[in-house]
């Protein structure tokens, strides 16, 4: 065990879905379903972190404190934070500091959220000084539009083909059909995802994740308290990576116009999304041939092929042998998104990484019904937030 | 009367009609580029104190990748009506290595860009209105 270890005792969350309910109705049924899962009591818990949603208005800005009214005011201290799509490595780092501190024993994580239809589009107004305004009024660079540049790159680099993208659309849709929570339970073909329109070429309209309504939350508690509840052997966190890139980042990346420049100061060796599950490998004292599973963002089925570069599981220009030899599939040396993955959930931003460390949860405690990895004893998230966030949760048993 | 051209940004770009740049700027200490101008101060780590000038940065590159879009973006971006799906272009600077996206210039078939290719960069209206042309910049191949 590594001192940074503590321990999850809890996880719960609202299926994946598009309602436009209040997002914190999702949220608070993830907290239930976290603290019964848990075994304590809305009572027990002495510190809620709640991750921000933008699209919601006021309450969303202060998640923590809508969550933590809705369950009930108890007088425990709270936070709130946003990091895009990073938000709930966020939250879960916040929650596990603090509990390494010794200043908290049991603490909720929360995220939820309620998206509106199409495109995410930047505030409104003529916001000149805000490169996510400037990306879509001078670029019309959309987020798909940077899973196609990235995309067309694999095509051009490593060989990657259409059918690929397909392939990795339809692996995750075999898995998410056995996942109650995720919105999608359509097993797809090759054939109708390759019929699909093109959004962002080479991109097609089934390969590019949809904005979900969700909720997950989990219970993360100390060692100690995981042993005086008498939980010998808890899922434990053994690392997570919040990182920033190094400078220079040269990799084009949403929602900028360009990368830095590497005319001065050289790139580092590891590209930023290497450098994120790295971190985590790294306070874990593990690696990539430690891991039984991995949940990855797969915002677009391509970016699901760089990611198993990313996070170490083959050399890059590999993926796509990865992928065509079923290693990435359930039952193969690797399962990479068996829970579907956002293929079969959409995102929900503040939820989504979250949600990826619930599925590890339940995937090592072997409680993953038809979807579960054999002998899962650990595993690894990987997910990046917009403007520099990495994220990456490493899960032991 | 013929409009008066200008950058859609201000300070962005040099309205050079054969051979149009982007402005960012450099901290030579670093031998760091930047674009566009926006903090004012150089963001290699370490530089912040560092003094920077306005320099013109190359309008030549090879590209990186490419994207056509078949969607309608929603606002601020200006459509035409009907809507045109349009390439949008990441192309690397020859000397100051770093990637600029751009929009693929008026009548180039993505189908005949692959990455690698020369592309150099030239003006386009974004829009207009009486007095003045709004100019952005777009990347056309260079014929080998």
């Amino acid at each position: 065990m590594s001192k940074n270890d503590v321990a999850i005792l809890g996880a719960g969350m609202h299926q994946w879905g598009k309602w436009g309910r209040n997002f914190a109705e999702y949220g608070v049924v993830a907290i239930k379903d976290a603290i019964k899962d848990a075994g304590v009591d809305w009572k027990d818990v002495d510190f809620i972190v709640g991750g921000d949603t933008m699209r919601n208005g006021y309450p969303g800005y202060v998640a923590g404190a809508t969550f933590a009214k809705a369950m009930g005011w108890t007088g425990i201290p709270i936070a709130s934070c946003y990091a895009a799509c990073a938000t709930g490595a966020q939250a879960i780092d916040i929650a596990r500091t603090r509990i390494l501190a010794g200043m908290a024993e049991v603490v909720v994580v929360v995220g939820a959220d309620t998206t509106p239809k199409g495109f995410l589009a930047p505030n409104k107004g003529e916001r000149t000084l805000d490169p996510d305004w400037l990306r879509f009024r001078l670029l019309g660079a959309t987020n798909p539009t940077y899973f196609g540049l990235w995309a067309q790159r694999r095509m051009d680099l490593y060989g990657a083909t259409e059918q690929d993208f397909a392939r990795v659309k339809v692996k995750n849709s075999k898995h998410g059909i056995a996942n109650p929570k995720a919105r999608y339970n359509k097993l797809f073909t090759e054939e109708e995802v390759l019929a699909s329109p093109l959004v962002s070429a080479p991109l097609r309209l089934f390969e590019i994740c949809a904005t979900s309504d969700g909720g997950a939350a989990l219970v993360i508690t100390s060692m100690d308290y995981a042993k005086k509840k008498g939980i010998a052997n808890p899922v434990k966190i053994s690392g997570v990576s919040t990182i920033s890139p190094t400078f220079p980042q040269t990799v084009i990346d949403m929602p900028d116009f360009t990368t830095d420049s590497a005319a001065g100061i050289s790139a580092p060796d590891r590209s930023f999304r290497d450098s994120i599950a790295y971190a985590a490998y790294e306070e874990a004292g593990l690696g990539p041939e430690d891991m039984d599973l991995a949940e990855v963002y797969d915002l677009s089925s391509a970016l699901e092929l760089d990611w198993y570069e990313n996070i170490g599981l083959c050399k890059p220009g590999e993926a796509e042998q990865l992928l065509r030899n079923g290693d990435t599939e359930i039952g193969g040396r690797i399962p990479v998104n068996p829970s579907g993955g956002l293929g079969c959930f959409g995102e929900a931003v503040p939820a989504q990484a979250i949600a990826q460390v619930c599925e590890l949860t339940w995937q090592l405690r072997g409680q993953a019904g038809e979807r579960q990895v054999d002998g899962a004893k650990a595993g690894i998230t990987a997910n990046q937030g917009l403007f520099g966030h990495g994220s990456s949760v490493l899960c032991t048993r | 009367m013929s409009k008066t051209r200008v950058p859609a940004i201000e300070g962005w770009l040099t309205m050079d009609e054969s051979n149009p740049q982007l402005l960012g700027y450099l901290d030579e200490s670093s031998g760091t580029y930047f674009f566009p101008k926006d903090v004012a101060i150089s963001h290699a780590p370490g530089h912040a104190d560092a003094d920077f000038k306005e320099v013109a940065l190359s309008n030549t590159g090879k590209l990186w990748s490419y994207t056509t879009n078949h969607y309608k973006p929603p606002e601020p971006y200006l459509a035409p009506d009907p809507f045109e799906p349009y390439t949008v272009a990441a192309v690397e600077l020859d000397n100051e290595k770093m990637v600029v996206l751009g929009q693929l210039a008026d009548g180039v078939d993505p189908a005949d860009i692959e990455v690698g290719m020369d592309m150099k960069l030239e003006l386009a209206t974004l829009y207009e209105d009486d007095e003045n042309e709004y100019m952005v910049w777009k990347w056309r191949p260079v014929p080998a």
